[in-house]
């Protein structure tokens, strides 16, 4: 049960990461990614390839580096193009990283995939039971990415970036520089989903192309959209409970014999989609608001605003 | 009285139809001049092009001697030339407090770096903005709406806030895209005063409008555009007096 626990924790830690990366894009400065199951899987396989020489925080680093690379080529590429085209060149990108990685053999190991990826903090662990080291790394890093995610969103920056995702024309009429901070966003987006990628690998320690599908990019999507755009802490409790749901409602078919586990896994799937239509009809606004300014912040001792 | 925005033999076709044609005029400083036409005229485009919002063809546009034909938006904004939009353009995710907050210039926090490590000095800056944000609202009445979204104003509170966002950029020129469309008169009265406050301050006006009443009451010059050309310009009492812009206007002789 402990053992399943962890994984369960660990497998929403990496969905959270993913979620609290697209918020960043999305959520806050208005980038739609349709690819971001291709920036995990970048991030995963940087991090298999180059932690055995680097180390696992090399290796780390190297992910979260790469990933944001290739967002800031990508943004520069279609961000002039608005949103729309953005959408598409991002799909584009999730089929050409998961091609690469099935048909480059001599670096990807193809379909085979990477085994023995290092794990970090192996020797603080006792023997056999890594959960133990596994399970705090998972949050800490979570908390971490949380924290400057969150700075960034109630900084000066994110308000700019939400000026931008309301309004592109009036925020460059203000003197804003709209690419440059376009191309920021989607950074560090893409970083945060690359140091999620290298959690999926040091936690499953084998890595092959079937674990990167486009599910990924729809359960970050839907946490986005539980959570309420722009609202990092919503966007926590969103991951966690939609990756708990998926995963406790597999104990579903010890207690409905009627239906095997493969009706059952389909079924849960559609219950998901259903909350989220639900979710979008009764709460668009998703269950928390993005953080504001307040008047009093400023001027503690008279009530300004209402 | 020196010339201060200078367009010269500017020219901006949209496929076949020149809205701007070989257009020149001037601005002067300390002055409020109003661009007035009929519909169609080039006015808007004309304000888009000084803006950078679009790129003109042909033609150079000057800005306290400056060339700034074809600069980006955001740097001829930063260089202190500030304009509006007809039809206005709220910032409907940020509280009125905020969309002030977010205007002036040179913002450390508006970096990552700044935003991540310099953050008593960006909280310096936001206090230092908001005192600012919080006189202006307070001149144009709207302090106690200060933590409402703006998408929540009302369309002359909303005209009243895109100037008040300008006026946080510390600008040396605002071009005002029809100010009084959709206000009720009594905030037209507000913005009017306003606007003829910050000129004795020292700002110069370009203003785009169809009320000419409020052009007749403001404007100390008055450019008339006709077909992206400039017709005629002078006092309201002169342009008005002219038979050129009653045909323009009217579509006959006068």
């Amino acid at each position: 049960m402990i053992a399943y626990l962890t994984t369960l924790i660990v497998l929403v830690s990496v969905a959270a990461l993913v979620g609290l990366a697209l918020n960043f894009q999305w959520g806050v400065a208005g980038l739609v990614n349709f690819g971001v199951v291709g920036f995990v899987a970048l991030g995963a396989y940087t991090a298999a390839l180059l932690s055995p020489p680097l180390g696992w925080v090399g290796g780390m680093i190297a992910a979260a580096t790469l990933c944001a690379i290739a967002s800031t080529f990508l943004a520069l590429l279609s961000i002039r193009l608005g949103d729309d085209y953005l959408a598409i060149v991002t799909i584009g990108f999730g089929e050409i990283v998961r091609i690469l990685l099935l048909n480059e053999d001599w670096l990807t190991g193809g379909a085979l995939g990477i085994p023995n990826i290092p794990r970090p903090f192996v020797s603080l662990a006792p023997a056999g039971n890594y959960d133990v080291v596994l399970l705090p790394f998972a949050l800490l890093l979570v908390a971490a990415v949380y924290l400057v995610l969150e700075t960034l969103v109630r900084s000066p920056f994110g308000r700019v970036l939400r000026a931008v995702r309301d309004d592109a024309t009036a925020a460059s009429a203000l003197g804003k520089p709209v690419l440059l901070l376009r191309v920021k966003a989607f950074a560090i987006g893409g970083a945060a989903m690359g140091v999620a990628g290298s959690l999926h690998a040091f936690y499953l320690t084998y890595i092959d192309p079937s674990q990167f599908t486009s599910i990924i990019t729809a359960y970050a999507f839907m946490a986005v959209i539980a959570g309420g755009r722009g609202s990092n802490t919503g966007l926590l409790i969103g991951a966690g409970t939609i990756m708990t749901l998926i995963e406790a409602t597999r104990f579903l078919k010890d207690v409905m014999q009627v239906i095997d586990g493969a009706q059952l896994s389909a079924l849960r799937l559609g219950a998901i989609g259903l909350g989220i239509v639900l979710l979008l009809i009764l709460r668009p606004q998703g269950l928390l608001p993005e953080p504001h300014r307040r008047a009093r912040e400023f001027f503690p001792t008279e009530k300004g605003g209402q | 009285m020196t010339d201060y925005l200078t367009i010269d033999n500017l020219t901006k076709r949209f496929g076949g139809v020149a809205a701007i044609d070989g257009c020149t005029l001037s601005l002067r400083k300390g002055l409020i001049t109003g661009l007035i036409g009929p519909n169609g005229a080039g006015k808007t485009t004309l304000l888009n092009l000084i803006s950078g919002m679009v790129k003109p063809d042909a033609g150079r546009v000057s800005f306290e001697g400056h060339d700034i034909t074809g600069v980006a938006a955001h740097r001829i904004a930063s260089l202190g030339l500030v304009r509006t939009f007809q039809i206005v353009r709220e910032l409907s995710g940020l509280t009125v407090l905020e969309s002030l907050l977010l205007s002036p210039g040179h913002q450390m926090g508006e970096t990552v770096s700044g935003a991540l490590f310099r953050r008593p000095t960006v909280q310096e800056q936001e206090q230092h903005n908001a005192i600012k944000a919080r006189r202006i609202l307070a001149r144009i009445g709207l302090w106690h709406l200060a933590d409402q979204s703006a998408s929540q104003l009302s369309g002359g509170q909303k005209k009243l806030l895109e100037l008040a966002r300008a006026l946080l950029l510390e600008p040396k020129l605002i071009l005002l895209d029809e100010p009084a469309a959709g206000v009720s008169p009594p905030l037209l009265d507000v913005i009017m005063r306003l606007i003829r406050e910050l000129r004795d301050e020292g700002i110069s006006f370009g203003i785009v409008e169809h009320d000419m009443h409020l052009i007749a009451e403001l404007c100390d010059d008055v450019h008339v555009l006709a077909e992206g050309k400039m017709l005629v310009s002078g006092s309201f009492a002169e342009v008005t007096a002219d038979p050129r812009v009653v045909e323009a206007y009217l579509g006959m002789p006068a």
